[in-house]
């Protein structure tokens, strides 16, 4: 099963803006872009115009990309009241 | 400004916990949580441990919502083609008072709210706190967007991340050494099959540690518990790891590999993927304890890096308790004293080095450094497996003596220096 596809099992609510924000001057120099392998729902990625993106929408609000960007490009927050994923497990 | 008693942020176990002691020693408490409900961004392996805490939710843990209480342990060790499973069942495990139960956040912590709610705490849900409000230097409530509410003490129980405790200069930026990450699924099962499939009786439960090639060298393991009609399946791996691999695989995709291993499916097997969670875990242990109070401020729970790995169990959730506990113990002091200053507030940290949480904290504080030995992840899982094969293995022609065929296999992995060396590092555990 694709990793998108489990986050949509997930009860989520969107916010209308991205809690996480990308400094792309440091993305654009970082050798390792250790971002896109810890992320556990697989959010980023490097477009082909190489820039970095990131899906917000199915941030799991782990934290890990903040912790592991020692470049310190993530700027990262919680999403607003009530916004993003709602674990019904947990 | 007006001010309520205390303010408590996040409401995950410490955080509810303290709610609960400050609201029945008849304070005014306002607990703010960012998700809908208490419990909807927390997540566990998991598993409690009860004992350590009863003292801490005196009565009410009685009627917790608890999973299952464990009867069995597992533990698998993995090479990337070959297992070896060690199954530990104890009779007296069988038998109240049970050690340990399964647990699925969403339901505890709603459960807890609702016993704080009950003593009169307001536990307010999605409501993010923004920053602290400061007064002469000293904290002295909260922002929540464009609100401001003053508190005469404020206990920070905002988690992992805790943005509290660094904006109040109480920790440093959080180093990927120090962090692993926790990937879980959970999959809905009846709870007849997870009985028959494990072996146990109605409400009796099961937990399965997995070493090895679940995260190809890196530090972490794989874990499943059996909730009552839920598994919850998954892996653990260090974020420092996992940003330095050479050929990088996603954490998702060990994820995904682990659930396919064969000694995973005749667990998981025809079970429907329910929910797919993520979580940082604080590995440091002792080390990566921040400072613990300051002016008008407390640390409780995952907040404070209360978490600690010892390999074959992984603990958390009784330290937030009892640390949510003896913080409100120790606010409600100050709140009777009058005295909210960093001098008074020292005796949190007094009382819980006199508790088992920064008691156990420190007597593991280098089962860190063990765990860290890439060994134990590569080396010891793949020695082990092929002892094993060399052992059962009848080829064509004569077989070596017993002995001498483990002495080989010894001898390519574990009997030299390195192997040396790790026997004396145990020590530290």
């Amino acid at each position: 099963m694709k990793v998108e596809e489990k986050i949509a099992l997930d009860a989520m609510k969107n916010d209308r803006v991205s809690h996480i924000q990308l400094d792309q001057k440091i993305c654009a120099a970082c050798p390792e872009r250790m971002c896109i392998a810890v992320c556990p729902a697989h959010l980023y990625s490097l477009e082909e115009t190489g820039e970095m993106m990131v899906e917000y929408a199915g941030c799991l609000e782990c934290g890990s990309c903040q912790i592991a960007c020692i470049h310190k490009s993530i700027d990262w927050n919680y999403p607003a009241d009530g916004c993003g994923v709602q674990y019904r497990y947990g | 400004m007006d001010k309520v008693d205390a303010i408590i942020v996040g409401g995950g176990l410490a955080g509810l916990t303290a709610a609960y002691h400050l609201a029945s020693a008849g304070r005014q408490v306002i607990l703010l949580e960012r998700g809908d409900a208490p419990g909807s961004k927390n997540v566990t392996g998991g598993r409690l441990y009860v004992e350590p805490i009863r003292e801490y939710l005196p009565g009410i843990i009685a009627e917790a919502p608890l999973e299952r209480h464990v009867v069995k342990e597992i533990i698998t060790v993995l090479s990337d083609d070959a297992s070896a499973q060690l199954e530990y069942a104890n009779e007296s495990w069988r038998r109240e008072p049970y050690m340990s139960y399964t647990v699925l956040r969403a339901t505890f912590d709603g459960w807890l709210a609702e016993k704080a709610g009950e003593k009169g705490a307001f536990v307010i849900p999605k409501k993010k706190v923004d920053a602290l409000l400061w007064e002469d230097g000293r904290v002295a409530g909260i922002k929540a967007g464009d609100e401001e509410i003053g508190a005469h003490i404020v206990i920070a129980a905002d988690g992992a991340l805790s943005f509290l405790a660094e904006k109040a200069g109480l920790r440093k930026p959080l180093e990927p050494r120090s962090y692993a990450v926790g990937i879980k699924e959970i999959y809905h099962l009846d709870a007849g099959t997870i009985e028959d499939r494990f072996g146990l009786l109605p409400g009796e439960g099961a937990a399965n540690l997995f070493v090895g090639a679940v995260t190809r060298g890196m530090f972490g393991g794989g874990f499943l518990y059996t909730n009552r009609d839920t598994l919850s399946l998954g892996i653990v791996v260090g974020i420092d790891d996992l940003s330095k691999q050479k050929n990088p695989i996603a954490a998702s995709q060990l994820m995904e590999e682990f659930s396919h291993r064969p000694e995973v499916q005749r667990w998981i097997k025809g079970g429907t993927l329910k929910e797919y969670a993520a979580h940082v875990i604080s590995e440091a242990g002792a080390g990566g304890i921040p400072r613990l109070y300051t002016d008008g401020m407390l640390v409780a729970g995952d907040a404070a890096g209360f978490s600690l790995n010892l390999g074959l169990t992984v603990r958390g959730m009784e330290f937030a308790i009892a640390s949510g506990a003896i913080a409100a113990g120790v606010a409600d002091e100050a709140l009777t004293q009058g005295d909210m200053s960093a001098a008074f507030l020292a005796r949190y940290e007094q009382k819980l080095r006199e508790s088992f949480v920064l008691a156990d904290m420190e007597t593991f504080r280098h089962t860190r450094n063990v765990l860290e030995n890439k060994r134990l992840f590569t080396v010891y899982p793949q020695f082990f497996s092929e002892l094993l094969a060399a052992l059962f293995a009848i080829g064509p022609g004569k077989k070596e003596a017993l002995y001498a065929t483990a002495k080989a296999v010894a001898r390519k992995y574990i009997l030299n220096w390195e192997g040396c060396k790790d026997l004396l590092s145990m020590r530290k555990m």
